[in-house]
């Protein structure tokens, strides 16, 4: 261990020295560490930022919520044999908010889309949610300004809308939109609330910054037909533990609602956002592991550079690693050697990744989502630890197993 | 008592199809506080020798006892200790790290034997001090004249007080007076009671020792002591003195 660590001091020194001595070619391979470092910690914060987005957004919706639809979100049944059901209703709504025990809150919610206008502010195919006052319940929504419209606003389908911040931002851009009026269908709707950024743009359109609430009475009354859409009904979970027999309970009391007999199917689906979580997992993840081969790629041809300079080192200082030899140094010793250069080579050009990707990722971040952690420290400094030890074993053993006779004879 | 004892070791190596008998069958004794050289034509398997005693190498056949240890079958990290520790080199062509100082260089085989550094560091300036250049320690080789290259060169072989010096024709790359002053060193450092082995081809340098092995054809031609031993300064004396 002693021995160890004066090796390893005389290592480093050496490094410094061997570095020093070739300034202009460490620098040239360093660079290509610094590429390879830069772009792979870039893409992870990239991921992890389009990560907590969506899981930001999935938290935001309620993540304990199941979402009773006439079809199952990611259907993978054959389509012909869904396609006759029939659509859920608000009295479906109504019997299961009833009868149903386990859920904290029950909401329906209709979409439809729509064009609003503020004067001359125009927002077309905005997504409109019409839902009750329990639709708070089974979210986890946080305002900016105002409130959620409340029961006596719902029950009586008042004129009341609640925007998304996005919807907001544009259609009020000095910012005061509470108690305006916006226009939808000729009709005037006044602004009680506007919620705070929920940050979620993976989940689309479903991204509830970009969505305006009002009660539902509004949609049937205004835009569409009470039966051209099938409701969904959503109904939070008390807890994690409860999923379960929240969902059998749905699944009988739904049975009995729809009337069907012990040896029909059920004509109806209980969503849950893993669904929404799988697809997203399905798709991004591919994603995600395509960005990292690709930039892995390049720290893989940094590698490679770093690994053709410690070649050409070994090849240049044959004569050093036979005097070494000479005077005791074990096979060991100068394996760790020349290891420890590549590992400080790494790490020069590591480093300086870790800082170009701090920089480009402040700048990406006007683009996308990024999330700079303390990770992503650890990550660099691992990952050019790592290329180092690979990049610098061949040439290092090469050095390691030579013959002392040789090498010294070397010129 | 004896440090080195050689018997019947051969070297072969294979060059193409073919097999040279670099070494054919030598025994030698060689004992403690001894100063021999070691003679021989190029090609007359003196290299190898040098390199088997120097544990460098290793015997195709025969056996090879250091200080009592039969080194001729030890692994490659076990000959590295040996080196370390028991054999001191200085080379023709001085061998020194370019880049590191002459303290550094002496330094490096302690650095290898695992000796602290406050202790590493004052043995290591003790060994220059022995060989005159106290005022050069933070000289970098190429800053140093070719004499003071290799002063340093016998520093790092004899900072770890080892069994043997084994020095490589080491007045060849010195004009003859730097050569000399080099001479007068081993002298000292064989009165201070070291075992020299000096390897060369110039009879002159060969005189300095006081028993000369000639090597011919991978064989000992010869082996005998000197009768005049050239001393350095002048005087002269007999062996055994």
């Amino acid at each position: 261990m002693k021995n160890f660590l004066f090796e390893l001091k005389e290592g480093l020194s050496i490094s410094y020295m061997a570095i020093k001595a070739n300034k202009i070619r460490s620098a040239l391979t360093a660079i290509g560490i610094f590429i390879g470092v830069t772009s792979v910690v870039l893409m992870s914060t990239a991921i992890k930022g389009i990560d907590n987005s969506f899981q930001n957004g999935i938290s935001a919706l309620g993540s304990d919520n199941l979402y009773i639809d006439k079809w199952k979100w990611f259907q993978d049944e054959e389509w012909w044999k869904t396609r006759n059901r029939k659509n859920l209703t608000m009295e479906d709504y109504e019997k299961y908010k009833e009868s149903a025990k386990l859920p904290i809150a029950v909401a329906p919610q209709v979409w439809t889309v729509q064009t609003l206008k503020n004067g001359g502010i125009t927002t077309e195919s905005t997504i409109l949610t019409g839902t009750t006052n329990e639709y708070l319940g089974t979210t986890n929504f946080t305002f900016s300004s105002g409130r959620f419209f409340n029961e006596i606003e719902s029950r009586g389908a008042r004129n009341v809308v609640v925007l998304g911040s996005d919807v907001a931002k544009i259609l009020f851009p000095k910012g005061d939109a509470i108690d305006q009026s916006i226009k939808m269908k000729g009709q005037n709707f006044r602004v009680v609330g506007v919620l705070a950024e929920q940050g979620s743009f993976m989940l689309g359109s479903m991204n509830p910054d970009k969505q305006v609430y009002l009660p539902i009475g509004n949609v049937f009354k205004y835009f569409q037909s009470e039966h051209f859409r099938s409701v969904t009904i959503i109904a939070r979970v008390a807890n994690t533990a409860m999923i379960e027999k929240t969902v059998e309970e749905a699944e009988s009391i739904m049975r009995r609602i729809r009337g069907l007999s012990y040896n029909q199917e059920d004509d109806f689906s209980i969503n849950q956002q893993q669904g929404l979580t799988k697809i997203y997992d399905s798709t991004v993840g591919i994603i995600q592991i395509v960005g990292l081969i690709v930039t892995g790629l390049s720290l893989f041809v940094g590698a490679i550079g770093i690994m053709n300079i410690m070649f050409v080192s070994v090849k240049e200082r044959t004569k050093e690693i036979g005097i070494r030899k000479a005077i005791g140094a074990k096979k060991r010793t100068i394996l760790g050697q020349f290891i420890t250069e590549a590992i400080v080579l790494c790490l020069i050009g590591g480093l300086m990744g870790l800082i170009g990707a701090v920089i480009l990722s402040k700048i990406v971040n006007q683009f996308l989502p990024t999330s700079f952690q303390a990770e992503a420290v650890i990550l660099a400094i691992g990952i050019s630890l790592i290329t180092g030890v690979i990049s610098g074993f061949a040439p290092a053993y090469s050095a390691a197993k030579m013959d002392p006779v040789e090498a010294l004879r070397y010129e | 008592m004896n440090i080195i004892n050689i018997e019947h070791i051969s070297k072969v190596y294979q060059v193409g199809s073919e097999e040279v008998h670099a070494i054919m069958d030598i025994s030698l004794r060689i004992d403690k506080n001894e100063y021999v050289a070691i003679m021989g034509p190029s090609g007359s398997g003196k290299s190898t020798l040098m390199n088997m005693l120097g544990c460098l190498d290793t015997p195709t056949s025969g056996i090879y006892d250091f200080k009592g240890v039969n080194v001729s079958q030890m692994s490659d990290n076990d000959l590295a200790k040996v080196r370390n520790k028991e054999i001191g080199f200085v080379f023709q062509t001085f061998n020194l790290l370019p880049r590191s100082d002459a303290l550094h260089n002496v330094e490096l085989p302690l650095i290898y034997a695992g000796v602290p550094s406050q202790e590493r560091k004052e043995r290591a300036r003790e060994a220059l001090v022995n060989v005159g250049l106290e005022s050069r320690m933070h000289h970098k080789p190429n800053e140093l004249s070719g004499g003071q290259r290799q002063r340093v060169a016998v520093a790092r072989a004899l900072v770890t007080r080892p069994a043997i010096i084994l020095a490589d024709e080491p007045t060849g790359n010195l004009d003859s007076k730097t050569g000399e002053d080099i001479m007068t060193l081993f002298n000292e450092i064989y009165l201070q009671g070291n075992t020299i082995i000096l390897v060369t081809h110039e009879e002159y340098i060969a005189e300095h020792a006081a028993r000369i092995i000639r090597i011919k054809d991978g064989l000992i031609e010869r082996d005998e002591p000197v009768k005049n031993r050239f001393i350095p300064n002048g005087r002269k004396f007999t062996v055994n003195q």
